[in-house]
């Protein structure tokens, strides 16, 4: 709260109007792109060298590569959900890619604009195994741990009054904090992102005790978030996460990348900056999708490796697939 | 009241009342041009900093106002004192969460009150066990941060076994992680309005007692609280009023029935008490000490024991020193209940933080936290300020 304040303080004092451009060249100067990130295994949290490692951290990152070429001029700050948005708004981040949910309020009330949705998710219900529920409305007066500052919170009041159930929330800033409600039995089950619910599940003493129940409460294509007004930013980011999109269309892997450079589809010359062309007319670099891909990979790649099969997470792509393959990952064209 | 006290004050005999021009070279000093211009230099910054403000937001398209006030809230509050749903609007949530502050911070200031007195009193105690016991005490809770003492009793609270394993005392009283469960009275009757005769008997009761505990004479406590009992009795009787006791019992999810008190509440009040005693100790260890030791050796040469002379003499006239501390004791016990949003309290601040999240008036969302703190602690204060007049020294209120 007391940033909160602090924020707004912080806001009075910022010179007037982020005119398009202006980003951009705020983050020249400082050489560096501040990202606000949450703290969620899989999607953004530091390694044991201090290094952030995740799903939204390698949109960070290829951000870097899009404006620096270089995946380490970023610079990751861990914000809760219920100071980030103002935090955004202060100018303290360039750019928010902590899951945050696109909105019309946030868009046209509270100022922000939404990159491309990076994850689609639905409010999920974590649960002991042992409570013998299965469905949500069977939670009737129940107590649900609620993470402040989230849609999550409207969404559980929501979906109580429509079937006509009680539950009583506690609603807790402090993610640590949240957590350990489930752990220590003060709540029957935690409502959030059921991605974040599955994350916050491995961090629990006893996952297996706990069971994420099916259904999905809400839809929340979790974007990233810039303050509005600056376009030419806007854009960047938007192309930046396309370019990893596209060059999984394209079936362009960190691996393969190279090999590409010699392939005779002018679309693909085009996408990797052999072809000039588009780069020159969109005033990027020509390379910046081979430079990303080269030091991140492509959407597919990200995915799998920070929360896909094998990881701790062992998410399946479901939604998160690609157009061509049943799902609602999509790319404009590069032309 | 105090504006009184304040005039009273400047127009003693030996003043005259100062004409307007007089007053106006009063105000702005010996050297009025520099006056003029740090008012100006303090408007120009405001001026700059609202503007921004102002500015900021058009930019960004919102509108200052509180017009969300009277919108829908759709979110619900774990706990509240006035009935509250999420169909109920901002205004009432964010009355919720301020009954929620002023519950915590009432019951902590008067129990930090009864801790501090009794641990500060130890701290000075022959008995040298108690005494370290205290002084350890003393050291830990000041010198640790209080969010960290919250974390610590919220987890203490959230160990108690779940609702389906809560430790049952009989008669209905349980402990688990949902809260410590009491049974709760139930009157039934014609109507709640027995309840006024009854408040204005117990009224007249307290005040005939306190006239005459000034007048010298003797205070009747067991008899005036028999009369009283029976009075309640016989209005229950004569209306036809039953009681009966509510107990809480196991059921669900939860322990339902009875009073509750939630571990959120319990937390926060217990982590604000004890950090708040430990500085309230300090300051009555240091007026006790500043009574002079020949007012303890002339008490004891009256033959009066140890805790008449503590009683009687010393406390009386360390209350003058130790009052406008405990003051602004008081005032920070209240503004830290703010921290409760950390441990899940649903207080003030955690209210009009969804409240600023969900409509994006965060300013407006601010001033009203702001205001309702400023407005609290300026109450505490006014009371305390009054309180203060009556124990000081007759001669210092005449100055």
């Amino acid at each position: 709260m007391a940033a909160g304040a602090a924020m707004m303080a912080a806001a009075a004092f910022l010179p007037v109007a982020a005119e398009a451009g202006q980003t951009l060249d705020k983050i020249k100067e400082r050489g560096v792109i501040k990202v606000g990130v949450g703290t969620t295994p899989g999607f953004f949290t530091p390694d044991s060298n201090g290094r952030w490692q995740g799903f939204f951290v390698d949109f960070g990152r290829a951000l870097a590569v899009t404006v620096f070429n270089d995946a380490d001029k970023v610079e990751f700050t861990n914000s809760s959900p219920q100071q980030r948005l103002p935090a955004l708004q202060a100018g303290e981040f360039d750019i928010l890619l902590s899951g945050v949910t696109e909105t019309i309020t946030r868009a046209f009330k509270l100022g922000f604009h939404f990159g491309p949705v990076v994850f689609y998710d639905g409010q999920g219900l974590l649960v002991r195994k042992d409570l013998g529920v299965t469905k949500g409305e069977e939670l009737d007066g129940a107590t649900i741990g609620v993470q402040s500052g989230t849609t999550g919170e409207l969404n559980i009041a929501d979906f109580f009054r429509k079937t006509g159930k009680k539950f009583t929330p506690i609603t807790i800033e402090e993610t640590s904090e949240f957590t350990k409600a489930l752990d220590t039995g003060r709540v029957d089950a935690l409502t959030q992102d059921s991605t974040d619910l599955a994350a916050r599940r491995t961090q629990l003493k006893k996952p297996d005790d706990y069971i994420l129940l099916p259904e999905r409460l809400s839809k929340e294509p979790l974007a990233p978030a810039v303050r509005a007004g600056d376009d030419q930013w806007l854009e960047i980011v938007n192309w930046t996460i396309y370019a990893t999109i596209q060059a999984e269309e394209f079936g362009i892997t960190k691996e393969n990348v190279d090999t590409f450079l010699k392939s005779e589809d002018p679309a693909i010359k085009r996408f990797l900056g052999v072809d000039t062309s588009l780069g020159e007319a969109i005033g990027l670099d020509p390379k910046f999708a081979y430079n990303i891909i080269k030091a991140v990979g492509n959407y597919g790649e990200i995915f799998e490796r920070n929360v896909g099969k094998g990881t701790p997470l062992n998410f399946d792509r479901g939604l998160n697939q690609l157009w061509t393959k049943g799902g609602l990952i999509y790319s404009p064209p590069f032309r | 009241m105090l504006l009184r006290i304040a005039s009273r004050k400047r127009y003693e005999p030996g003043f005259s009342k100062p004409g307007s021009w007089a007053s106006a070279r009063q105000w702005l000093g010996p050297s009025p041009f520099l006056q003029a211009a740090f008012l100006f230099v303090v408007l120009a910054v405001c001026w700059y900093l609202g503007n921004n403000v102002v500015e900021t937001m058009q930019r960004l398209g919102l509108k200052l106002g509180f017009g969300f006030l009277s919108q829908r809230a759709n979110f619900e509050i774990g706990e509240s004192l006035i009935a509250y749903s999420s169909s109920d609007t901002y205004a009432r949530a964010l009355l919720a969460g301020l009954l929620n502050t002023i519950n915590v911070a009432f019951f902590g200031c008067v129990i930090a009150t009864v801790c501090g007195v009794m641990l500060g009193i130890a701290r000075l105690s022959g008995n040298l066990v108690l005494a370290s016991v205290a002084r350890a005490y003393v050291e830990i809770f000041r010198n640790t941060p209080l969010l960290l003492q919250l974390f610590l009793w919220s987890a203490i609270f959230h160990s108690l076994p779940a609702p389906r394993r809560a430790i049952e005392f009989s008669g209905g009283f349980f402990l688990s992680n949902r809260g410590i469960f009491i049974p709760r009275l139930i009157f039934d009757g014609p109507s709640v309005f027995i309840w006024l005769p009854l408040a204005a008997a117990a009224a007249g009761v307290t005040i005939i007692a306190t006239r005459r505990r000034f007048f010298g004479q003797r205070f009747y406590a067991t008899r005036i609280l028999v009369l009283s009992v029976a009075m309640f009795v016989a209005v229950c009787w004569a209306t036809g009023v039953s009681v009966s006791a509510e107990l809480p019992a196991r059921g669900g999810f939860n322990i339902s029935g009875g009073l509750s008190l939630t571990p959120e509440f319990a937390g926060l009040l217990t982590g604000l008490v004890f950090n708040a005693a430990a500085t309230i100790a300090e300051i009555v260890r240091s007026g006790i000490q500043s009574v002079g030791n020949g007012q303890w050796e002339a008490a004891r040469a009256l033959g009066l024991r140890p805790g008449h002379i503590m009683r009687l003499i010393v406390l009386p006239q360390a209350l003058r020193v130790i009052t406008p501390l405990m003051t602004s004791n008081y005032l920070d016990l209240t503004k830290n209940s703010s921290l409760a949003v950390a441990i899940g309290f649903p207080d003030l601040v955690s209210v009009a933080n969804t409240t600023a999240n969900t409509t994006g008036q965060t300013l407006e969302a601010i001033t009203i936290i702001a205001a309702a703190y400023l407005t609290l602690n300026l109450a505490v204060s006014v009371l305390m300020n009054l309180y203060n007049r009556r124990i000081m020294l007759r001669e210092e209120r005449r100055r």
